[in-house]
């Protein structure tokens, strides 16, 4: 392929604040149309807005945790347009002095994605077009976004969607939002261009506009590549403009020319005053935030010796990967944890909602009762598998399912006592592996597995059938 | 003397009662209104309601509370709850606001009785009530005359004795200028001390609400009740000093300062009367300090830069689709919104909202709303360099006395001249007041203003207080202690 793709793009993250950003209001998903309003969210006229504190402080928590530099002093200003789900007919957003800036992403590959910026803005309503007519839902209106605009530094749509998951997951692990991309909670706008391979210069861009899926950003991305490169090897021109995705026909379509872009009239809010957010402030919340997935998984590759594959596994659902931390805790083996979870646990977690919220039966202290048990020789890993199995069904710890005398394990006295009962009621056999069949030696220990109901270790019980048919 | 003490009294001596009180402000308004116009909606039995309950607490022996029992009007761009609040434009028309503005609500929980809201200039534009959408108010003084705006209404329902006060709003001088052209005291307190929550916006970082009243004691007793920090208000200070506790202070060694260039483009009549007031404040000892103000000349265009813009944004919810006036045929929405704008607004809100679009508009922005912030900073600091040498400023509050109606609306650029002297108060957010200090050939009242420093609202309101003693200015000439009463 001769040609380059360059994208960049802006996500809008609604914050999961309890209220709404200017108002009391609740910002809960969905509720029945305008009900989640008030005059403020309203606009309605004479009422005033009041900068929810909470929503700065997750703003610059989301800038700290994607590497951004903080401003000390921002402000709000008017964007203003005309639009029925917009009440006030301007929206309330930051223009020159965004709340945070200068950060950015790491991508497995090692290439940063630089962040230009992350400012705070409020949500508009919704649109709602039934029985022929449209109808406005300002539920949503008034709820707090960040909009995230990276560089133009994406160069290919696995890039794009590898920063889009990483960027839902450090806002899932920090509690700012629940990225919730079907309920609209991240949305994308994407910038793309073309040009040659080797080439310096930027190819004229074209914008889709807002995408909640994944998968329609990954389409949309590919269809416009290829449209862009027809263009130019016909011959053509690349209009500036802003397109949008449309996903039954998987195009995508314009919307408005650049001539037609909107001029938003933006100037400081005069309602509201300036933001300012301290050093010490800064470093509170810098404090509060927990271990990022990318601290994570290094922690659990390098200090517990999981493989990478499983690590991200893990990671990918914070609750799971605290339920992992919590279960493995006392363990000396990281992996017993691990490959639990990521077998018999998740084997019941069929969806990812449910590994996001970590539907799992038992608490993570039982399953670490349970590799105690392995750990310390007194059960082996057969019965600990159907113990689990046992566990999960019912939510109840190991205790339940194993006797006093099945978690006391076999000392070796008296696992040489059945290893000579083995030899003397397997003649057979011995026979055999003194022959040189060394499967015999197998059967064996099968034996004692069978008298031990699987307790016995079985490597220490091959060596003193060794021993004893020796002597 | 103040009004509102002199009432409390009767009601708390049970000379008169409340609902009887009442009665005789709402039978005034009766008489007066159809002429007069103050009023768009008169709310009688609402008012009678608050009424009876403040007579029972006076049956009861409790003490009244400072404007407790005080009938008075609402400028129609303060927000009431259940009350039709149009801001005298047709595109609001039937709008009843679901919750009560800020100041409102501090009225309503003293029991101050709400007779109605007062006429005003379409969404506070204009400075003689001419545009609104239910007609001029008249001068109770000359009902040749506009009674000014555009807080209009408010100043006849006052000087009318149709009202022991009225609230207005003050973006450019529109408390001011009405009391000026009326005879009676408009004060403009300090930006940020009285909460704008629930007054609609005409320019956001200009509009002050504040009291219209015939004596300046009423003013102090009303700023006091109202200068409430508000949490609903982002830019809300409050204020913690009674102005009303210091206002018997002597003025001895008051730092007045004068520039001449407030008194450029003056009626000589104006002129002189301002004059004369300036040789009552050095006989109460009083120091005259004459400084410059060249800036002067710019606040007219900073003030249309900054009010028209942020006006382009403010109105832009009125659309028809939530509340208000809609127009009857359209195609689609944005031929909705565009018919019912067109339609709803009038010509000088229509004019106002395109400057105020134009000079925020990509390429002009920098031409114009920059600028005019960037000289809004200096002015600011001039402001406060003149008050490391002064206490107050004594300016004319209007070039001229009130005019005869219909002269506002044909040139508007002359009409935008005539808020000079108050335009640069609202600029810097200062306090300033406009009292009575004479009279012109023809009767009609002239107007002085005294500014002050931000947070200095006690020292204006003290000057003033001193020289109304001292010009012995009871209630005004022409009114009676309570309507329909011989004086």
């Amino acid at each position: 392929m001769k040609y380059e793709l360059v994208a960049g793009l802006e996500t809008h993250i609604e914050l999961s604040t309890k209220t709404k950003i200017f108002c009391q209001c609740t910002t809960e998903f969905g509720g029945e149309p305008n009900t989640h309003c008030c005059p403020i969210c309203m606009g309605m006229p004479g009422t005033l807005p009041k900068l929810n504190k909470k929503v700065v402080e997750y703003a610059v928590k989301a800038g700290l945790a994607t590497n951004c530099k903080i401003r000390n002093i921002s402000k709000m200003d008017r964007k203003n347009y005309v639009y029925p789900d917009l009440p006030k007919a301007y929206q309330i957003s930051q223009f020159d002095m965004p709340l945070c800036y200068e950060g950015f992403i790491k991508l497995s590959s090692g290439r940063n994605i630089n962040i230009n910026r992350i400012h705070i803005e409020e949500d508009a309503g919704k649109l709602v077009h039934e029985r022929g007519d449209t109808y406005i839902d300002y539920n949503r209106g008034g709820v707090p976004l960040i909009e995230i605009v990276t560089e133009p530094d994406f160069r290919s749509i696995d890039e794009a969607v590898e920063y889009i998951e990483k960027l839902r997951l450090i806002m899932k692990y920090i509690c700012v939002s629940d990225v919730k991309m079907q309920e609209g909670s991240l949305r994308c706008d994407v910038n793309i261009s073309v040009r040659e391979k080797g080439e310096e210069k930027l190819g004229t861009r074209t914008e889709i506009k807002n995408m909640n899926s994944l998968n329609f950003i990954a389409k949309a991305m590919e269809y416009e590549f290829n449209r862009h490169v027809d263009i130019i090897e016909s011959g053509g021109k690349i209009e500036q403009e802003t397109r949008r995705y449309d996903s039954d026909l998987n195009i995508t379509e314009s919307m408005r020319g650049k001539e037609d872009a909107d001029d938003y009239r933006y100037f400081r809010d005069p309602d509201l005053v300036t933001i300012s957010v301290s050093e010490e402030e800064i470093r509170k919340l810098k404090n509060e935030l927990p271990q990022l997935p990318d601290e994570k998984l290094a922690v659990f590759v390098n200090e517990y010796g999981l493989p990478k594959d499983d690590a991200e596994l893990l990671i990918k659902y914070k609750k799971i990967a605290e339920y992992y931390e919590e279960a493995s805790k006392d363990s000396t083996n990281k992996k017993l944890a691990s490959n639990y979870i990521l077998s018999q646990i998740f084997r019941r977690l069929t969806t990812d909602s449910e590994k996001e919220e970590c539907r799992i039966s038992i608490p993570p202290e039982y399953l670490g009762q349970l590799i105690a048990l392995i750990e310390n020789k007194k059960i082996t890993s057969s019965m600990a598998s159907n113990t689990l199995e046992q566990m999960l069904d019912s939510g109840k710890p190991a205790s339940e399912f194993l006797s006093e005398k099945d978690m006391q394990g076999i000392d070796e006295p008296q696992l040489r006592e059945i290893c000579i009962r083995a030899v003397n009621e397997n003649a057979e056999a011995v026979k055999s592996y003194l022959e040189g069949k060394e499967k015999a030696l197998k059967s064996i220990i099968g034996y004692i597995m069978k008298e031990t109901k699987g307790k016995a270790d079985a490597k220490l019980a091959a060596e003193i059938i060794m021993e004893v048919i020796k002597k | 003397m103040s009004r509102i003490k002199y009432i409390q009294n009767l009601l708390e001596t049970k000379q008169i009662s409340c609902v009887e009180l009442t009665g005789k402000y709402l039978s005034s308004i009766e008489k007066q209104n159809p002429v007069l116009n103050a009023y768009v909606n008169v709310t009688g039995d609402e008012a009678l309601k608050t009424a009876k309950i403040v007579d029972e607490k006076i049956s009861l022996g409790q003490k009244l509370m400072p404007l407790e029992g005080i009938p008075m009007s609402l400028k129609d761009n303060i927000s009431t709850k259940n009350i039709e609040t149009t801001c005298c434009s047709k595109i609001l028309r039937g709008y009843y606001p679901i919750f009560d503005a800020t100041v409102w609500e501090i009225l309503k929980k003293q029991n101050s009785v709400l007779l109605g809201k007062t006429n005003m200039d379409e969404f506070a534009m204009g400075s003689s009530c001419e545009t609104s959408c239910f007609g001029v108010t008249l001068n109770p003084v000359n009902t040749e005359c506009v009674a000014g705006g555009s807080s209009g209404g408010a100043a006849a329902s006052v000087a009318g004795n149709m009202a022991v006060f009225g609230l207005g709003s003050d973006t450019g001088g529109s408390i001011r200028q009405p009391a000026a052209f009326c005879g009676l005291v408009g004060f403009k307190p300090t930006y940020g001390t009285v909460s704008r929550y629930g007054v609609v916006a005409y320019a956001s970082s200009l509009d002050q609400v504040g009291p219209i009243t015939d004596s300046v004691e009423d003013a102090s007793i009303i700023y006091d009740t109202l200068s409430v920090y508000d949490s609903k208000d982002s830019t809300s200070s409050g204020s913690k000093i009674s102005t009303h506790d210091k206002l018997n202070k002597s003025i001895k060694g008051l730092k007045i300062g004068v520039a001449k260039e407030f008194f450029e483009g003056i009626r000589e009549d104006i002129k002189k009367s301002i004059e004369d007031a300036i040789n009552i404040y050095e006989e109460l000892g009083a120091e005259i300090i004459h400084f410059e103000m060249p800036k002067l000349k710019t606040v007219l265009p900073v003030y249309f830069i900054i009010s028209c813009a942020e006006a382009s944004s403010n109105l832009g919810r009125f659309d028809g689709i939530r509340y208000g006036y809609k127009t009857n045929s359209y195609k689609d929405i944005n031929e909705m919104i565009c018919k019912t704008r067109s339609e709803g607004f009038g010509r000088e809100v229509k004019r106002r909202i395109m400057l105020g679009t134009y000079v925020l508009s990509s390429g002009y922005y920098d031409a114009y709303y920059k600028k005019a912030q960037n000289l809004r900073g200096s002015i600011i600091l001039d402001f406060k360099k003149i008050f490391e040498k002064c206490d107050v400023i004594l300016t004319p509050s209007t070039p001229v006395t009130a005019y005869k109606k219909g002269e506002a609306l044909k040139d508007p650029i002359e009409t935008y001249m005539m808020d000079i002297c108050t335009v640069p108060v609202n600029i810097a957010g200062l306090p300033a007041i406009s009292i009575p200090c004479g009279f012109d050939s023809d009767k009609m009242p002239i107007g002085m203003q005294i500014i002050g420093n931000s947070f200095e609202d006690y020292k204006v309101l003290n000057a003033a207080y001193q020289y109304e003693v001292q010009a012995k200015r009871d209630i005004s000439p022409s009114m009676s202690p309570l309507p329909g009463d011989r004086r």
